[in-house]
């Protein structure tokens, strides 16, 4: 008995022992996992990694990155504070993002999934390059009001860092042009084709009746805008809402200054919108239901509306409920539960 | 037989092309620096210190001034080009930034320089960057990407915006609103570039020039210009506001 016992202690030290010294697999990035594979389907993506040849080392740095709160002032607030992996990487029942010391920004906060296929981001397309992005919620000060030369100190302070930039770019320089870049390869690779619908389209899988006709009033519909296979087309539209007095965001035209512009938001792609909720530039529908009614109600504002969507009045509720049904198939669990993208932290 | 010829014309012409390569000489490269000084009229820039009067008999500081310059050319008669693509951030500031230094310039007598004051569309466009173009010298927008290719920073007693600041940070390369400017600058006597010498060129850039001509700035007016808006107006002003000031020796 005593020697069962002291075979299952020094055992299970051996265990414990491994377990410390060893990486957990599920962390491990390995070459295979950081290879660019185009979805059958998908166009050639607008960003390519030309300039920023994908290696595992700096996937790795750029996820530890996204994970760490040391790019804001106070230590508090990551990218993954408003970005989480569950809900597509935006932020789950949450109108508006939140920032530094409990601000609240004032947009709702963007899924992060097929970012290679856009040419701009942000809700306004501001910005024309994935690797400058984050430079807005680092410096913005309702975020994590931080600024990069400070960032870049921090960043230069600490040892891991320093070893994380050094195995990634083979010398220990940390700048801002290499933290960016890290950052576009953990981003620019989360990208998202398995969903049901996927599965649909290569006839792997079957839609019940309700996900059928979804489909089809889908094309009719809502195609014009929200385009397959990425269910964006990348253009600014105006979709009738209401302005907001107390937001008052004039979308598009903050960037470019023209009137005709007002209120024009990027068509967001819908993949995983089931999990992207709430809705709209500010958040302010709960659920799609809410979105359709909108759009079925027809109570448009403002004169540059984008007429196009006029077709959608008066869409029945069985209608609404199937494009719900089909939306729902968009849903990609192998995106959402990839090993590569979530927080190392936990290991 | 057919055989035999091609082959010895082939080791024939590698035969030529390994001489042409060992004895052809390489193109020397010279140094050339490039200075610029930065006045107010005919008087040297003081930072904090130095008091001016704008074209509406305006009273201002200035306590910042950084601008860009980049993509270099120098023209001979001959119409030949040298062309440099690097970029420079000059900054009253910083004594070294204000002295640029090209040292793959080929001999020979130029007749003209040129250069871009802001950053083509292309590097605004390229993601991140290092060096002059790195976003840390806080010369970068990222709301709207793009650099700002000019900033000036003071007061004036005039100026309504809180406590009487000046701000004019000019940049955007899209258009209509594209404030990127080609500069070109006659060099009467050329300059003659040779190796055994060092080669020098001195520009004097005149901030008065930014707020006046075509447009007199009124800085009861505009005190603030931060973005898109009156940005071509500050550009056009600026286009001419640099001169040779000497070519030495």
């Amino acid at each position: 008995m005593k020697r069962i016992l002291v075979v299952a202690t020094v055992f299970t030290f051996v265990l414990l022992l491994n377990s410390f010294t060893e990486e957990n697999p599920y962390f491990i990035i390995t070459k295979k996992d950081v290879e660019l594979k185009i979805p059958k389907g998908f166009e050639q993506p607008a960003y390519n990694f030309k300039t920023n040849p994908l290696s595992p080392e700096v996937f790795v740095l750029g996820r530890k990155l996204f994970y760490d709160p040391i790019l804001s002032k106070d230590q508090t607030i990551s990218c993954s504070s408003c970005h989480q992996r569950i809900a597509a990487f935006a932020h789950i029942d949450h109108p508006l993002s939140h920032g530094i010391a409990g601000l609240i920004g004032k947009r709702n906060v963007a899924a992060l999934q097929n970012l290679i296929w856009k040419d701009s981001y942000m809700a306004d397309g501001g910005v024309n390059n994935l690797e400058v992005q984050p430079i807005n919620p680092i410096t913005n000060a309702i975020e994590m009001n931080e600024s990069l030369p400070s960032v870049i100190k921090k960043l230069q302070a600490n040892k891991e860092y320093v070893a994380a930039f050094q195995s990634a770019f083979s010398d220990t320089v940390v700048n801002s042009e290499r933290l960016l870049k890290a950052l576009a390869q953990f981003t620019g690779l989360m990208i998202s084709s398995n969903s049901r619908y996927d599965k649909y389209i290569n006839h792997d899988e079957k839609f019940n009746e309700s996900e059928t006709n979804g489909l089809n009033l889908f094309r009719a519909h809502c195609e014009n805008c929200h385009k397959e296979p990425l269910f964006t087309d990348n253009s600014y539209r105006n979709i009738g809402l209401k302005p907001d007095t107390a937001l008052n965001d004039s979308g598009r035209a903050i960037i470019t200054g023209l009137q005709s512009d007002y209120m024009k938001f990027k068509v967001p792609g819908l993949r995983n919108v089931e999990m992207t909720y709430p809705y709209m530039h500010d958040g302010r529908f709960k659920n799609l239901k809410q979105v359709l009614d909108h759009y079925a109600n027809g109570n448009f504002f403002t004169s540059n509306y984008d007429h196009s969507i006029d077709r959608n009045k008066g869409l029945t509720e069985t209608e609404k409920a199937d494009i719900i049904a089909f939306l729902k198939t968009l849903t990609d669990k192998e995106f959402l539960y990839d090993r590569r993208f979530a927080d190392p932290n936990f290991r | 037989m057919n055989r035999l010829i091609n082959t010895l014309a082939l080791s024939l012409y590698i035969a030529a092309l390994v001489a042409a390569m060992s004895f052809s000489k390489p193109v020397a490269k010279c140094k050339l620096s490039i200075q610029f000084k930065n006045y107010v009229g005919n008087e040297l820039l003081k930072l904090d210190s130095g008091a001016y009067k704008n074209e509406a008999g305006q009273l201002y500081t200035v306590s910042k001034f950084k601008y860009y310059i980049g993509h270099i050319q120098l023209k001979k008669a001959d119409g030949t080009e040298y062309v440099s693509k690097e970029y420079f951030l000059l900054n009253e500031d910083e004594e070294s930034t204000k002295q640029l230094t090209l040292s793959d310039v080929p001999p020979g007598d130029y007749k003209e320089i040129s250069f871009l004051l802001g950053v083509d569309s292309l590097s605004n466009c390229s993601g991140a960057q290092s060096g002059a173009l790195d976003p840390v010298n806080g010369m970068f927008w990222a709301w709207n990407t793009g650099y700002i290719f000019l900033k000036m920073e003071g007061s004036s007693p005039v100026s309504t915006s809180p406590g009487h600041f000046l701000e004019f940070h000019i940049g955007g390369y899209k258009e209509p609103n594209n404030c990127i400017r080609k500069i070109s600058l006659p060099l009467k006597a050329g300059i003659k570039i040779a190796e055994e010498k060092p080669n020098a060129l001195i520009i004097k850039t005149d901030i008065a020039e930014v707020f006046r001509s075509p447009v007199t700035v009124d800085f009861s007016k505009y005190s603030s210009v931060t973005d898109f808006h009156n940005a071509g107006m500050i550009a056009d002003n600026y286009s001419d506001m640099f001169s040779i000031l000497s070519v030495a020796p």
